[in-house]
C-alpha cells in the first residue's frame, strides 16, 4: 500500500518519505504534504518560522497554493490515450474541501491542445436561421446583461474505465473528471434576442476555435432554458484550459457539449450529427445498438476521505467527507454505508444546496482496524437514487462508456489503507 | 415546453425593449434590445461555416474518388491510422469492426459505427490531420473520405463523392443509434431505498491494486 501511495507521489515528496512504514507513510502522505515532525518546532519551543520575518506583499503578484501542498495536482493516466493532447487528466477530489474547485485544479478534457487566443481577436459569430447574423467581440460580450451561477461540469466518459471493474486505484482516476465552478457570463436566451431566432431553428451548433474544432448540436430549449456562454470562473478570466476567453455553459449536462474557446453558435432545424455526438459520446448497449444524445449528467456521489488516495491513520473517530451531484436539479439526500449497502446513514449536507451544483456532505464514523466497505449513494429533487454497478450493467452492458454513475466501494482494509473493490 | 415559456417570456422582453427605444432610437434600422454586435458579411461567415449536415447541406463544391484517395491517405493519414486504416499504437482504427458492436470488444470505426458520410467530410476537414486543422483541401477531403468510404465496402473505388452526394451515402451503421434518451432506465429501487439489513451482494469480486494500471508516478 505505501508503494501505490508512493507512486502518485512527487519525487521530492517520495524522497522526503525516506524509510517509513507501510501506514507511517500513509500517514505522512494525508498530513498534506508535513515531513517527519521537527520537535524544535513544537511546544514550548518557538518554530523556525517565528522569529524572522517572511516574504513581503510584493513577492507573489499572483499567489500560488504553500509548496507544502505540491502534491495537490491534476493527473493524467498515460495509457489512456494516444497523445497528451486530445487527452484528458483529473481533479484531485480528495485534497478538497467545500463545493469549489480551485480554477488550477479544474479536470482538463482537450481534443487538440490548448489554443492561445488573443482576446483582442476574438469573435464569436452567429449565423444560421437568424434574422441578423452578427459578431460579438468579447467587450460585445461584456456588455450584455451577466448571471453569475455556480455549475459542476462533469464528462460522459467520467468512471469510463470502472465498467466492467474496479481498475483504477483511485478517487482522483476513477471520479475526477467533475470540477464546480462559479460562472459569470451571458444569458444565450439574451445572444439569442439580439439575433433574433428564426421560429424554424431547433438546434444550435456551437463550435470551438480548437484544432479540433469541437462541435456538438444542443436543442434549442436547452440553449433559451439556462445556457451561458461564460468570460469569467471563480471571479476572474477562464483559465486558457478551460476555454479562455470564452465558453459555453450547459447546466447539468455532459462536459463535451461546453465547446471551450467557443468561435460560432450555427441555429438550424435538424442536429448536425458532428464526430463528437455519433461516433463518440453514444452509449454502445449490450445488443450493438447506441444509443445517441444522453445529455443529461445523472446524481452521483463519491467519498473523498477515506478513499484509496486517503488512507486511516489512527483509531478511533474519523470524519468521512464526500461530494453528490445532479443534472437534474439539486440534490435531497446522501446516504453513506460502512458495511457495503447492507446498512445506511443519512449524511449531513452542508449548504449551499445549489441546483447542478457540487454539494458537500460529511459524516463522522468510528474505526478500530477492521474491515470497512464504504459506498454512498445521492438521491435528487426529482427521487432518482444513484444506482449500484449491478443495476446499470443490467440495463446496458458493460459497453457504454459513458455515463456511469454507479455507486462506488472503497475498502478500508485492516491497516488503514484503502482500495477501489467491486462486489458482487 | 420549458422551452416554448421561455420563448414567450423572451418575445415579450423583446416587444418591451423594441417600445422602449422606439422613442430614441428610430436610427436603428433593426431593433435589437442591445444593439451589440456587427453584422456578420457573407464572406465573413463563408471563412468559419465549415460545418456539413448529414443531408448534404454545407457540403463544399468539390470531388474525389478512392483511387485519387489512396495518395493523399497515404501521406496525410497513414502514419497514425495505418496504411489501411487499422491504426498505428493508439490512434484510432478507422476501417473493420463489422460485426463487434455487440461483441466483449466492439471495434468502432467509421465503416463498423459512423451513421453518416457527412461527418466523416466534417470532421475530417476541420480537425484533420492532427495538428493540421483546415489544410486539407475540399478535393483532398473528398478524396480521403471516398478512399475510407470504399475500404468498407460501401462505395466502388471508381464513385466519385461529391457536394452533391455525401448527403445520400448509406452508412451499414446508420440504424444503429436510439433516441430518445430513455433513463432514467437503471432504477430498481422506487420511492424510499432500503435502509437496514439491506440484501446487497457483499463478496469481493476485484481489486483495482491487482489489476495495477494505476499511474506510478507523475507525467
Amino acid at each position: 500500500m505505501a508503494k501505490k501511495h508512493d507512486r502518485t507521489l512527487s519525487l521530492s515528496r517520495r524522497s522526503l518519505l525516506g524509510g517509513a512504514t507501510a501506514l507511517g507513510a500513509a500517514s505522512v502522505l494525508s498530513s498534506a504534504g508535513a515531513d517527519e515532525v521537527n520537535p524544535d518546532n513544537l511546544p514550548p519551543n518557538v518554530p523556525e518560522w517565528t522569529p524572522y520575518l517572511g516574504p513581503g506583499v510584493d513577492a507573489n503578484p499572483y499567489g500560488m497554493p504553500s509548496e507544502f501542498e505540491s502534491h495537490v495536482v491534476r493527473r493524467n493516466v498515460e495509457w489512456l490515450t494516444a497523445s497528451a493532447e486530445s487527452s484528458v487528466n483529473f481533479t484531485p477530489l480528495h485534497e478538497l474541501d467545500g463545493i469549489v474547485t480551485p480554477n488550477g485544479l479544474c479536470f482538463e478534457r482537450h481534443h487538440g491542445g490548448v489554443p492561445e487566443v488573443n482576446p483582442t481577436d476574438f469573435r464569436l459569430m452567429i449565423n444560421g436561421l437568424v434574422d441578423r447574423q452578427l459578431i460579438f467581440t468579447l467587450d460585445d460580450l461584456r456588455r450584455f446583461p451577466q448571471t453569475n451561477r455556480f455549475y459542476f461540469l462533469e464528462c460522459a466518459a467520467n468512471g469510463g474505465m470502472e465498467w466492467r471493474g474496479a481498475q483504477l486505484n483511485g478517487c482522483q482516476y476513477t471520479f475526477g473528471m467533475v470540477h464546480n465552478v462559479q460562472y459569470a457570463g451571458v444569458r444565450l436566451s439574451d445572444i439569442c434576442q439580439e439575433v433574433g431566432v428564426n421560429p424554424r431553428a431547433k438546434w444550435v451548433l456551437a463550435e470551438g476555435g480548437d484544432s479540433a474544432g469541437m462541435t456538438r448540436s444542443i436543442p434549442i430549449e436547452k440553449i433559451l432554458d439556462d445556457c451561458i456562454v461564460a468570460y469569467a470562473m471563480n471571479g476572474e478570466a477562464l483559465r486558457p484550459e478551460q476555454g479562455y476567453p470564452a465558453r459555453l455553459v450547459v447546466p447539468g449536462w455532459e462536459g463535451n457539449m461546453w465547446v471551450k474557446w467557443v468561435r460560432r453558435l450555427e441555429f438550424g432545424d435538424m442536429p448536425y450529427m458532428a464526430r463528437e455526438e455519433t461516433s463518440k459520446y453514444t452509449d454502445l448497449l449490450k445488443d450493438g445498438k447506441a444509443r445517441m444524445f444522453t445529455w443529461v449528467m445523472e446524481a452521483k456521489s463519491v467519498v473523498t476521505s477515506p478513499c484509496p488516495e486517503k488512507a486511516i491513520n489512527n483509531k478511533g473517530v474519523q470524519l468521512l467527507k464526500g461530494i453528490a451531484w445532479s443534472g437534474r436539479g439539486k440534490i435531497r439526500r446522501v446516504d453513506v454505508s460502512l458495511d457495503a449497502g447492507r446498512n445506511w446513514r443519512t449524511a449531513e449536507l452542508h449548504g449551499p444546496v445549489l441546483d447542478k451544483s457540487l454539494v458537500r456532505f460529511t459524516m463522522p464514523f468510528e474505526w478500530n482496524g477492521e474491515e470497512m466497505f464504504i459506498q454512498s449513494r445521492a438521491i435528487d429533487e426529482t427521487g432518482y437514487i444513484q444506482p449500484t454497478i449491478q443495476a446499470l450493467q443490467a440495463e446496458r452492458g458493460v459497453n457504454s462508456i459513458y455515463h456511469n454513475n454507479a455507486i462506488a466501494t472503497w475498502m478500508v482494509n485492516k491497516d488503514g489503507s484503502v482500495d477501489n473493490v467491486r462486489l458482487g | 415546453m420549458l422551452g416554448l415559456a421561455k420563448q414567450k417570456k423572451a418575445g415579450l422582453l423583446i416587444i418591451g425593449f423594441m417600445l422602449a427605444q422606439l422613442s430614441f432610437s428610430q436610427v436603428f434600422a433593426e431593433q435589437r434590445p442591445f444593439n451589440l454586435g456587427l453584422v456578420a458579411t457573407a464572406k465573413q461567415v463563408a471563412g468559419w461555416d465549415i460545418d456539413v449536415r448529414p443531408d448534404g447541406l454545407g457540403a463544399p463544391i468539390g470531388a474525389g474518388n478512392a483511387i485519387s484517395g489512396e495518395e493523399v491517405y497515404t501521406d496525410r493519414c497513414a502514419s497514425c491510422h495505418g496504411d489501411f486504416g487499422e491504426a498505428v499504437d493508439n490512434w484510432p482504427a478507422l476501417v473493420g469492426g463489422e460485426g463487434t458492436l455487440s461483441s466483449h470488444d466492439p471495434v468502432k470505426t467509421t465503416g463498423s459505427y459512423w451513421p453518416y458520410a457527412s461527418t466523416m467530410y466534417d470532421y475530417i476537414y476541420r480537425a484533420m490531420p492532427f495538428g493540421e486543422a483546415q489544410s486539407l483541401t475540399h478535393d483532398e477531403t473528398y478524396q480521403i473520405v471516398a478512399y475510407l468510404l470504399n475500404m468498407s465496402d460501401i462505395i466502388d473505388a471508381e464513385y466519385e463523392l461529391n457536394h452533391s452526394n455525401i448527403g445520400k451515402i448509406e452508412m451499414p451503421n446508420h440504424g444503429g443509434f436510439l433516441m430518445p434518451d430513455p433513463r432514467p432506465d437503471a432504477q430498481p429501487i422506487f420511492g424510499n431505498p432500503c435502509m437496514k439489513d439491506c440484501d446487497v451482494p457483499t463478496q469481493i469480486k476485484g481489486r483495482a491494486r491487482d489489476i495495477d494500471v494505476t499511474p506510478e508516478s507523475e507525467s
